[in-house]
C-alpha cells in the first residue's frame, strides 16, 4: 500500500508533515517537496495555498483559535473574537509583533454543545466569556496585553468579589 | 485463501471472540470496580482528563483497586464531563457535570466509605433506589440508539469490547454472501446516504458493482465540515470499529480491495482511534479472512477545506490536488479515484451497516418513515437546554426533538424562533414546521435539507438576517472559486446582506437576493454552490417581515445588528463593576454598589458587558 500508484498522492501528507514540524511551509521546504515528487514548485504552492491548514509564515509561540461555527456564532463567538482582537491588537490570521500569539478563526471544532469555544494551543476552553478568556491568554504566555481595566486607578477586580 | 485456511480463520475468530466476551463480562460483573469517563473531544473540552487524573489519585490515596476506562461520548453533552462508576453489587451509576473535586468526593464516598452520592441515572434494567435509569432521562428516552449503540459504553481503543458486542458479525455475514445478494439486502433496508443528499446506498453500490474494472475503491467520507455538526466525530471517537466494519461490508459489495478514510485534520482523536482500529482489525486477520476478500485501508487527513466534503473534490484531494469539484456525470461510482469506480459513503451510513447486516434488512426498515427508513443522528445545539448528540427514528417531529429531547429554548423567557437543519446548505425553519416529521422529502419541501444532521436551535435573540449573513460568509470563504455562480454569487449575497444589516439596503435587494439564489441553485457546479442560497431563501421565505424591519424601520428586533441597537444597564445592576472592568472602550461608569451607566457615545456595541454580567442587567434595545 505504501508504494502508492501515484506519488503525487504524497503531496498533501508531505506538506502536513512540514507544517507540523516547522509550523509553516517555508519556500525551502516547498522546493524540497517539489524535487522529491518531481513536480513544479508552482504545483506545490498551488495545492498548499488552496488548503487553510497551510501557513507560509513562521507562527507565533501560542496559537489562539476562536471557533465561529454556527453554535458558537449564536452563542457569542464573535464577541470573543472582537475581545481578542482588542486584547492582542491583531486580526485573525495575524501574529502579534512580539511573536507571542497567533490569532485565527476556525469554522467548527465540533464541541458545539460547549459553545462558545476557544482553543489556546491544545487546550479547549468551553463556555468562555471574555473575562475567562483574558485570564487564559495571560496564563498562556505572559501576554503583553494589559489585563483589562489595569490602567484604571482603582482596581475594580477586588470590588467585583464582594 | 483455501477452505482449510478459512476454517482455521473461523476457529481463531470464535476463539478470540470468546476471549473478548470473557474480558467484557469480567469488566461488567467482575469484582473490580470500574470508573468510566466520557473522554471524547467534547468531554475533554469539558474537563474529562482532569477528572481521570483525580480519580486515579483518589483510588491510590484510599488504596482501592479500580479500573479507569475512557469511553466515547454517550450523547448528553450538557451533562459533561460524565463519569460512571460500577461497583460490584450495584448497577453502573452515572454522575454528571463532574469536576476533579467532585470526582474525588464521589469515588471516595462510593469506593471508600461505601456511601452513594446521588447520581443522575443508572444503567441497570430494573428500578433502583429511587434513581432514574439513565436511558429513561428525558433527553434519552425518546431516542433509538442503533448506530450509537456502543458510544459511551465501550472503550473504543479496546477491540475486545467491540467483539464482545457482536462486532464484525455483520461483516462475516456479509462476506459469506454474494455481492449481488448483499446489495439486495442493503437495498431492502431502505437506507439512504447519511451525508446529506439521501441517495439510496444500495443503488450507489449497484452502479459501482456493475462496472468492470481491475481496481475499485471504497472511500469513507469523514470530512465533517458543517459548522455546528459533530455526529461523525462522536461516532469515530466512540466506536471506530463500526465504521471500519461498514467499510469492509461496502468493499465486499462493490469489489474494492482498497479503501481510504478521508478525515478532517481537526479531529486528531478520531484519527488516532481509527488508526488503532485498523491495526487491530488487520492483526486479527480480518482484511484477508475470506476467499475473494482482500482489503487494505489508509487514512487521509483533510487539510482544512469545507468543499472537500463534496465527493469529486474529496477525490481530487486524495489524489494530491486542489480540492475543486468537477461536473458529474460521470459519477464516482463509474469514474472515481484515479478514474476507477469508487463508492464514497458517509461515516454514519457505514456505521449503520453492521447493524443492518446483523439484524436484517426488515428489522432496519421497521424503523423510520415511509421513504426515509431507519434512524438518524443529530447534533442538537444552539439555544436549547439539553445539548448533545442524539439518535432518533426518521419521521420524528422537530418538536419532539427540540422540546422533548432538547428541553426547549435555553431561556424560558426567550421563546423558540427557528431551527437550522443541514448546516450552511440547509434552511432555517420557523415554528410552523415543528410538527412536520423529519424526513428527506419534508425538509426539501420546506426549502431545507436533511444534511449531515446539524440542528441549530435559535431563539428570539437570534437575528435571521445575521444568521443568513453568517452562513453566506462561511460559504463565500469556503467556495473553491472554480465556477462563477458560486464564486461571485456568494460574494454578492454577502455584500447585500451586510448592507441590510447596516440599514443601507432597499426592498429591491430582497428580490435581487431571491433571483440570485435561483441562479446559484441552477448554475453552480457542485452542491456547495447549489445549496449555498438555502439559508437566505428560507429566511426570506419565513421571516420576510424581519428583513423589512431592517430595511424600512432600521430595527433589529433580536438586538443583534449593531447599527440598530443601544446597550443600557437596568436596575438589576448590583454595581459589581465586572462590566466596567471588562469594557474595552471605557464606556461604563458607576460607583461601587450603585447602578452603572453606559455612555452610548463611547460604546462600541461589542457586547462584552452583557456576556460577563451575572445579573442580566445589561439590556439591548432596538427602536
Amino acid at each position: 500500500m505504501e508504494t502508492v500508484t501515484n506519488n503525487r498522492e504524497q503531496l498533501i501528507p508531505l506538506l502536513q508533515q512540514v507544517q507540523r514540524r516547522e509550523g509553516y511551509v517555508s519556500h525551502e521546504a516547498a522546493t524540497r517537496i517539489a524535487d522529491q515528487l518531481k513536480i513544479a514548485e508552482s504545483e506545490v504552492f498551488g495545492v498548499a495555498s488552496f488548503y487553510a491548514q497551510f501557513k507560509f509564515y513562521p507562527p507565533g509561540k501560542n496559537a489562539v483559535r476562536v471557533c465561529l461555527g454556527t453554535a458558537c456564532h449564536v452563542r457569542g463567538g464573535q464577541v470573543l473574537l472582537s475581545a481578542l482582537e482588542r486584547d492582542l491588537g491583531i486580526g485573525p490570521g495575524q501574529t502579534t509583533k512580539d511573536r507571542q500569539f497567533d490569532l485565527d478563526r476556525v469554522a467548527c471544532l465540533g464541541c458545539c454543545a460547549l459553545a462558545p469555544v476557544v482553543t489556546v494551543n491544545d487546550e479547549i476552553l468551553g463556555q468562555v466569556n471574555p473575562n475567562k478568556l483574558s485570564a487564559a491568554i495571560r496564563r498562556a504566555g505572559k501576554s503583553k496585553a494589559p489585563a483589562r481595566g489595569d490602567e484604571r486607578e482603582s482596581d475594580p477586580a477586588e470590588d467585583g468579589k464582594e | 485463501m483455501n477452505s482449510a485456511e478459512l476454517a482455521e480463520f473461523r476457529q481463531s475468530f470464535s476463539g478470540k471472540k470468546a476471549q473478548a466476551s470473557k474480558r467484557w463480562d469480567d469488566l461488567n460483573t467482575g469484582s473490580t470496580p470500574v470508573v468510566y469517563v466520557g473522554a471524547g473531544s467534547c468531554g475533554r473540552a469539558a474537563g474529562a482528563m482532569d477528572v481521570i487524573a483525580s480519580v486515579e489519585k483518589t483510588t491510590e490515596r484510599i488504596k482501592v483497586k479500580a479500573r479507569v476506562l475512557q469511553v466515547g461520548c454517550i450523547g448528553p453533552c450538557y451533562l459533561e464531563p460524565l463519569m460512571d462508576i460500577r461497583k460490584p453489587g450495584l448497577p453502573r451509576l452515572s454522575y454528571a457535570n463532574v469536576t476533579a473535586k467532585k470526582a474525588a468526593e464521589i469515588v471516595e464516598a462510593l469506593l471508600g466509605r461505601g456511601e452513594m452520592l446521588k447520581p443522575v441515572g443508572h444503567f441497570g434494567e430494573q428500578a433502583f433506589d429511587g434513581i432514574e435509569r439513565f436511558f429513561d432521562l428525558p433527553m434519552m428516552k425518546p431516542q433509538v440508539r442503533v448506530v450509537l449503540r456502543n458510544c459511551g459504553i465501550i472503550d473504543p481503543e479496546d477491540m475486545d469490547h467491540y467483539l464482545a458486542r457482536d462486532g464484525y458479525e455483520g461483516f462475516l455475514k456479509a462476506v459469506a454472501m454474494q455481492p449481488d445478494q448483499l446489495i439486495q439486502e442493503v437495498e431492502a433496508s431502505g437506507i439512504r446516504g447519511r451525508g446529506g443528499a439521501g441517495f439510496p446506498t444500495g443503488r450507489k453500490w449497484r452502479t459501482c458493482y456493475e462496472q468492470k474494472a481491475e481496481q475499485k475503491y471504497m472511500i469513507c467520507n469523514a470530512d465533517e465540515g458543517d459548522p455546528g455538526a459533530f455526529m461523525n466525530r462522536s461516532l469515530l471517537e466512540g466506536d471506530p470499529h463500526a465504521v471500519l466494519e461498514g467499510m469492509m461490508i461496502a468493499a465486499h459489495a462493490i469489489g474494492a480491495s482498497r479503501g481510504y478514510i478521508y478525515c478532517r485534520s481537526e479531529y486528531p482523536l478520531a484519527i488516532k482511534r481509527l488508526n488503532q482500529a485498523i491495526a487491530d482489525a488487520r492483526s486479527l486477520g480480518l482484511f484477508r479472512c475470506f476467499p475473494n476478500f482482500e482489503f487494505e485501508v489508509k487514512i487521509k487527513e483533510g487539510a482544512g477545506a469545507f468543499v472537500c466534503g463534496e465527493e469529486t473534490a474529496l477525490i481530487a484531494s486524495i489524489e494530491g490536488k486542489r480540492g475543486s469539484p468537477r461536473p458529474r456525470p460521470p459519477y464516482p461510482a463509474v469514474e472515481g479515484l484515479y478514474g476507477k469506480p469508487t463508492v464514497i459513503n458517509n461515516v454514519e451510513t457505514l456505521g449503520t451497516l453492521p447493524n443492518i447486516l446483523r439484524n436484517g434488512a426488515s428489522w432496519y426498515a421497521g424503523h423510520g418513515a415511509e421513504k426515509s427508513k431507519g434512524t438518524k443522528t443529530f447534533s442538537l445545539v444552539g439555544k436549547v437546554k439539553r445539548t448533545g448528540l442524539i439518535e432518533v427514528p426518521l419521521g420524528t417531529t422537530l418538536r419532539k426533538v427540540i422540546f422533548d429531547i432538547g428541553g426547549g429554548p435555553i431561556n424560558d423567557a426567550k421563546p423558540f424562533k427557528a431551527v437550522q437543519t443541514g448546516g450552511p446548505s440547509g434552511g432555517c425553519l420557523p415554528e410552523a414546521y415543528l410538527d412536520k416529521p423529519i424526513d428527506y422529502e419534508n425538509l426539501a419541501a420546506a426549502g431545507s435539507i436533511m444534511g449531515s444532521g446539524g440542528l441549530i436551535v435559535m431563539d428570539q435573540e437570534t437575528c435571521v438576517v445575521d444568521i443568513a449573513a453568517y452562513f453566506l460568509d462561511f460559504t463565500q470563504k469556503e467556495s473553491c472559486g472554480k465556477c462563477t455562480p458560486c464564486r461571485v454569487g456568494t460574494r454578492v449575497m454577502v455584500d447585500i446582506l451586510e448592507r441590510i444589516k447596516k440599514g443601507d439596503a432597499d426592498e429591491d435587494d430582497l428580490d435581487k437576493l431571491e433571483r440570485l439564489g435561483e441562479t446559484m441553485s441552477k448554475g453552480s457546479l457542485c452542491a456547495l454552490g447549489k445549496s449555498a442560497p438555502n439559508p437566505v431563501k428560507t429566511t426570506i421565505r419565513y421571516f420576510r417581515d424581519e428583513y423589512l424591519e431592517h430595511i424600512r424601520d432600521r430595527r433589529c428586533r433580536s438586538g443583534v445588528c449593531k447599527e440598530f441597537i443601544t446597550f443600557t444597564i437596568n436596575a438589576q445592576c448590583t454595581g459589581c463593576a465586572v462590566c466596567l472592568r471588562a469594557c474595552p472602550s471605557n464606556a461604563i461608569t458607576g460607583l461601587k454598589k450603585e447602578q452603572h451607566v453606559i455612555d452610548t457615545a463611547k460604546c462600541i456595541k461589542c457586547g462584552v458587558c452583557r456576556s460577563v454580567c451575572q445579573f442580566d442587567a445589561v439590556e439591548v434595545k432596538s427602536p
